[in-house]
């Protein structure tokens, strides 16, 4: 697409010619009906709507479709890093036959995934629907305490997980310190306390527990506005009716919430699944590659370990499961009368 | 659920006030956390004997200068605020600071643009396909940046018809960020647009107004909330961001914050705890600051943003 076509030959008429003169006052008349015929035409929704759709399709087509399906185009070849195009190979389905048959980290990876997503997912939602209700009851200093409870979430999360990485050190730990002290008062002897960090499932523990933490205000926030669209006549009758705060919680509260919590948890799980920035502060993927998501096994084996094709062949196995989640949330949403 | 009459005192301590200040020690200790560590002496820091909640020697220094009801500050300086210091004299931290304000004010310009006209036609106009795009924008929105960057960052070294390397340059980052924050903004504005009765455009049009002039002087003042939330999200979504920031960017001066602070304060199994505290307390503060400005905006726009 880099050769421009020839441009047409000028067939005006020589100038001084009859014709030009003619030509140049008909032109003197014509930008104006031009301009009012282009203004009609953008009074029609067919042309300014594309119009109008034009930037974001842009940005849309060259930097989210193109990628995409030049990601899918690497994972068949072997490119690395630093070697040229003209000398990559077609691989066909071989990296994602290796990850499958053979990578002993992809299991893992995929099996921490899953698991990260499941438990931070529900903790999250239980957390953030008690946070919403204790919100929601809050008469003085509103502002300032839900300001204080969404903090985690709003600050970039690489920086608190550096926090985090601190709290679980394995020599300066402050709950070590605690856990210590508590230890050294009741008379239990001496306790180094556990390394956070260096042990599989506790390090998975650890990271999962970081997202919670990052998560929770998220769901509270959003579940707290679905609280204020229940009308409180609601639960004035049920109460009326005899239902005591569990009954009402289970008959009048969630269903109350549900289109908003719908949407909420499709969401977190999206960013759960495809989490990056808190494994990789924490663990790096380690202790031994026992911690790695997709996103950060892809990046390990892509621009630490340079097999680019390899890379992205992984970080598309989250294709099929956000696809699922996508079109579950589409079809909701339609059902779903607004 | 309102408070009810007759709820005894006890029962309300234990129900309401006791986890709501677990929840606040929750959310809030890391924060407190990085604020000791970073104006703690190197020494504290690694004293395991020491009561790390607080930070002795600054606190001295203070109860010194407040018996003596003189202020030193210099002596404050090398008591409390020694990393800080340190991390904006002896590092790039200011530099990663102008990248990262750089490059979230652009790519939020742009995505602004790109997202109120987007939303205006998707809410307003009933052309072909409108739906279709709509879906499109949509799923778009819910496309992570992890699993494109590897791509990406092939695209961005080599920019289609044109052949530009943007990479290591904030080019490269202004136009990866409206990857995600363009649908995003188009879903929240087109949202907001659709609350807008349809009769404010309608009579400015019957006036003589055309459609871009009722959308400009109608619809767009009017749509001002919902604009400014969704600014302030795509800043913070901006300011967050970390993956791209990463694989993008290779210069020490050309990082942003989260990156910058990541890789060039650990250097290799050294850390230098004061100064991850300062850099990781300092680099919140822009976004924090900006979020509490804004926070009733920021909970109406992110509600708005889950009502769709």
């Amino acid at each position: 697409m880099t050769d421009v076509p020839p441009r047409a030959p000028d067939l005006a008429p020589g100038p001084g010619s009859p014709a030009a003169t003619a030509a140049a006052r008909i032109a003197a008349i014509r930008p104006r009906r031009r301009l009012e015929a282009a203004a009609g035409l953008l009074e029609r929704p067919n042309v300014l709507g594309y119009l109008l759709m034009l930037p974001a399709a842009f940005v849309i087509l060259l930097f989210i479709a193109y990628p995409f399906g030049w990601g899918l185009w690497m994972s068949f070849t072997d490119k690395q890093v630093g070697v040229p195009w003209p000398r990559v190979h077609f691989v066909g389905l071989q990296n994602y036959v290796y990850l499958w048959t053979r990578d002993g980290v992809f299991w893992n990876t995929v099996r921490n995934t899953f698991l990260y997503t499941t438990v931070a997912t529900a903790i999250k939602w239980a957390l953030g629907i008690w946070l919403a209700i204790l919100l929601n009851r809050l008469v003085r200093f509103q502002r300032l305490i839900r300001a204080a409870v969404l903090l985690p979430w709003i600050i970039p999360t690489v920086l608190s997980a550096i926090a985090f990485l601190w709290i679980f050190d394995p020599d300066f730990s402050v709950i070590n310190w605690t856990l210590r002290r508590i230890y050294a008062s009741l008379g239990w002897g001496y306790v180094k306390g556990p390394l956070w960090l260096g042990d599989p499932t506790l390090a998975m523990a650890s990271v999962t527990f970081v997202n919670i933490w990052r998560g929770t205000p998220f769901y509270a926030i959003s579940f707290l506005a679905g609280l204020q669209t229940i009308s409180p006549d609601l639960y004035e009758a049920a109460a009326i009716d005899g239902a005591g705060d569990w009954r009402q919680f289970w008959h009048v509260t969630l269903p109350g919430i549900k289109p908003i919590m719908v949407v909420v948890v499709v969401f977190s799980i999206i960013v759960t699944f495809s989490d990056f920035q808190i494994v990789y502060v924490l663990t790096r993927g380690g202790p031994a590659n026992s911690t790695h998501l997709f996103a950060t096994y892809a990046y390990q084996v892509a621009m630490v370990g340079t097999r680019l094709g390899l890379g992205a062949a992984i970080s598309l196995f989250m294709f099929p499961v956000l696809a699922v989640v996508i079109v579950f949330q589409l079809v909701y949403l339609r059902r779903e009368p607004r | 659920m309102p408070r009810r009459v007759g709820e005894g005192f006890r029962r309300r301590l234990l129900t309401f006030h006791l986890p709501l200040f677990l929840f606040i020690v929750f959310t809030l200790f890391p924060f407190y956390w990085m604020f000791v560590t970073s104006i703690k002496s190197t020494r504290e820091t690694y004293d395991r004997e020491v009561n790390p909640f607080v930070p002795v020697a600054c606190t001295t220094a203070i109860a010194a200068q407040v018996r003596a009801l003189r202020f030193d500050g210099p002596a404050l300086v090398e008591n409390c605020l020694y990393h800080w210091r340190t991390l904006l004299r002896d590092t790039l931290f200011i530099r990663w600071l102008g990248n990262s304000l750089l490059v979230a004010i652009v790519s939020t310009g742009i995505s602004l643009f790109a997202g109120i006209t987007a939303a205006y036609a998707l809410a307003r106009l009933n052309f072909r396909g409108a739906d279709t795009l709509g879906v499109l924008i949509f799923i778009t929105y819910l496309v992570p940046p992890t699993l494109l960057f590897i791509p990406l960052s092939d695209v961005i070294g080599d920019m289609p018809l044109v052949h530009v390397n943007l990479l290591n340059s904030p080019w490269a980052l202004i136009v990866a960020y409206p990857t995600f924050l363009v649908p995003f903004c188009t879903w929240l504005l087109s949202g907001y647009f659709r609350t807008i009765p349809r009769e404010l455009e309608e009579v400015a049009m019957i006036d003589g107004a055309t459609r871009i002039q009722a959308m400009i002087r109608i619809i767009l003042p009017l749509a001002t909330p919902g604009v400014l939330s969704a600014g302030m999200f795509a800043f913070t979504l901006s300011a967050n961001e970390f993956l791209y920031a990463l694989v993008f960017m290779y210069d020490n001066a050309n990082k942003t914050v989260p990156v910058g602070v990541v890789s060039e304060l650990i250097k290799g199994d050294v850390f230098y705890w004061g100064g991850l505290m300062s850099g990781a307390l300092l680099g919140s503060v822009p976004v924090a600051l900006i979020y509490s400005f804004f926070v009733e905006h920021y909970v109406a726009g992110m509600t708005g943003a889950v009502k769709g």
